[in-house]
């Protein structure tokens, strides 16, 4: 009895230092994901003129310089240009895309699927490379409308994935009810089909504006002169000497993208509710 | 020619190799309840989703209202469906549900308001118009199917196993008040179920389904009385099969002999040579048993099992090494109805015409 007793604590004491260990691997393994993050948007209230310098109390400066900032204004305004047209185009094809692809049956249906996720899967190194032969072949001047055709060429995939996955749920016989109710092909789609996957489109939207936002390799390869995007500004910006500037725009960056990726989410998760969200 | 609200002329659906509906005729009347029976896999919906529109057949013609449908599409036939699991749009609310087929028509938008509030009291659901569908109890969103349709006023209204999704009480609750419903508004129902005591409850006349074919077109009670093939008469309640040789015929009966051994008399309702291999259908509330033999034609049994089902006790009756028969027998109610006992010897007896001669 007594022997067994032992065996048993033995093993839970075992048990919670294991699970010890587990938690702290864990945090461990976040703070390494997440440490850089939080030391950037700390400094970046930092009074000192280093970005890495010691901390010499807290300030709003940085932020502050940053809205008087032309060069970053300026990059701030192609950045919104870039991302909202191309998002815009990508997620009216992405949808289209989308339907198709669910709803009929075609010749090479299967390799036009694995088309389309090939801009997911490719490295954007290989991708903009492509892109940039392509308009040097094309004798495409280089500048925001290149950008933005090259983030509509793999925004189009993402907005495509996610419109299905809402497609995938969607009841078919719905839309038989409504031409049963008189309503023809394009009535049928903008009364039933559009605001029951509305939640995908806006996700597939969200997503593709907050990846346009982010892009630095593509864009990179794609820019002209005078369209410098936020990415690209405070890369030239970090080559001339970090600066506690740089931090608080990165920070911004940050904190447009989380909310954006969290919104898009939510609207995924919304269920058959509809378009009050929009 | 518009004497019938719906017309099939050899109508056909492949699906690739798969026959669904293979060549179907029907006529089915103006405000007649109709209903297509048969088990799943039987194309009764397919016949139905014909009519509605969302396919198109593989061959054959479809007339509603006297009118040749060809390829037009649903939203531009004259009927309206209820289907099985409802599909009210999630996304608008009862009202809105209710008034989608008027909007499309363009009806004036008092009168849209009229009609939905009125469709609305006929399904016995006012009150309801701001609810979402989500809000509702199945039996709710069936009534909300239903007001969506009628509310249109079609000349046919097309009901997939509107009742399927319901409980038992709830749905023979509804059963008696679709057909009053339909009575009231003279509108034609077709009406797709695999229950056939829902079919025998509501229907006008019914059209047996099986592996894609019409197999018999009656009223309930011909269906049930006089089934003119085997499946229909096993879909149909229960019946006995008794499967035997024609031994001899007679002007108005024949001679079959059951299992090579006992002599079954049935009345010559088709034509049958001597020899003929045939089959005897009898429903078990049709055949009476006594101890001792009421008439020359009774058989002679051994009782195997006693059932007692409440309202009736069931008897199995061995009739022969290969047959035994089930023998359904009201509960009077008294000290008098357990007559008798496994073991028993008992004579079987049936009315003439209750015995129905089939052909394999």
């Amino acid at each position: 009895m007594t022997g067994s007793r032992g065996v048993g604590s033995g093993t839970r004491r075992r048990g919670r230092w294991l699970a010890r260990l587990l938690a702290l691997h864990g945090v461990l393994g976040y703070l390494f994901l997440y440490a850089p993050i939080v030391v950037l948007v700390i400094y970046s209230f930092n009074a000192s003129r280093y970005a890495s310098g010691a901390w010499r109390g807290f300030t709003l400066d940085w932020y502050a310089r940053l809205f008087t900032n032309e060069a970053i204004g300026a990059a701030l305004r192609n950045t919104l240009i870039v991302a909202g047209v191309s998002t815009l185009v990508s997620t009216v094809f992405g949808t289209m895309v989308a339907l198709a692809m669910e709803r009929y049956d075609f010749r090479g249906k299967l390799a036009f699927d694995a088309l389309l996720y090939l801009p997911i899967i490719i490295p954007d190194i290989a991708m903009a490379v492509m892109l940039l032969l392509f308009f040097v072949l094309a004798r495409v001047q280089l500048g925001l409308t290149t950008i933005i055709i090259s983030h509509v060429a793999f925004n189009i995939s993402f907005v495509a994935v996610v419109v299905r996955a809402r497609l995938a749920y969607f009841d078919i016989t719905l839309e038989e009810a409504a031409q049963d109710l008189y309503a023809n092909e394009w009535q049928t789609f903008r009364r039933v089909t559009l605001p029951l996957i509305m939640p995908g489109i806006l996700g597939g939207a969200l997503l593709a504006f907050t990846l346009s936002i982010d892009d630095f390799v593509i864009t990179f390869f794609t820019a002209g002169p005078g369209s410098t995007t936020l990415p690209l500004r405070i890369y030239s910006m970090v080559k001339l000497g970090v600066t506690p500037e740089v931090n608080a725009l990165s920070s911004m960056m940050l904190l447009a993208s989380i909310g954006l990726v969290l919104l898009s989410l939510l609207l995924q998760k919304g269920g058959g509710g509809g378009i009050e969200i929009a | 020619m518009a004497e019938y609200a719906i017309e099939l002329r050899n109508v056909s659906k492949h699906f690739g190799p798969v026959v669904a509906v293979d060549h179907v005729t029907l006529s089915i009347r103006d405000g007649e309840f109709f209903s297509l029976l048969g088990p799943s896999g039987c194309g009764k919906t397919t016949t139905l989703r014909l009519i509605a529109g969302f396919e198109l057949p593989t061959g054959g013609e479809i007339y509603i209202g006297g009118q040749l449908q060809g390829e037009t599409p649903p939203y531009r036939r004259p009927v309206n469906t209820v289907f099985q699991n409802y599909a009210l749009f999630p996304h608008m609310t009862v009202y809105e549900n209710v008034a989608f087929g008027l909007e499309m028509r363009r009806v004036p938008k008092d009168e849209i308001q009229r009609r939905v509030r009125e469709a609305l009291e006929m399904v016995r659901l006012p009150g309801m118009e701001n609810r979402r569908p989500n809000q509702l109890s199945g039996g709710q969103q069936q009534r909300v199917a239903l007001a969506r349709a009628l509310v249109n006023r079609p000349k046919v209204l097309l009901l997939d196993e509107p009742l399927g999704a319901l409980d038992l009480k709830l749905r023979k609750a509804m059963q008696l008040e679709l057909k009053a419903l339909q009575e009231r508004v003279g509108i034609t129902f077709v009406y797709v179920t695999h229950d056939q005591e829902e079919a025998l409850t509501m229907s006008d006349r019914i059209a047996v389904m099986n592996e894609g074919r019409v197999l018999q077109v009656g009223t309930p009670e011909e269906i049930y009385e006089r089934p003119t093939c085997r499946f229909v008469a096993d879909f149909i309640g229960e019946t006995n099969f008794l499967s035997g040789r024609v031994k001899e015929r007679r002007p108005k009966e024949v001679v079959v002999l059951v299992d090579g051994s006992v002599e079954v008399l049935v009345a010559a309702d088709r034509e049958v040579g001597v020899g003929d291999e045939v089959t005897i259908a009898i429903r078990p509330e049709r055949i009476s048993l006594h101890a001792k033999p009421p008439d020359p034609r009774a058989l002679p049994g051994r009782v195997e099992e006693r059932i007692y089902v409440g309202t009736d006790i069931r008897y199995l009756v061995r009739l022969t090494e290969q047959t035994v028969l089930s023998v359904r027998q009201q509960n009077p109610g008294t000290d008098a109805m357990i007559r008798f006992s496994p073991g028993d010897t008992v004579y079987l007896h049936w009315r003439l015409p209750s015995a129905r001669l089939l052909t394999e």
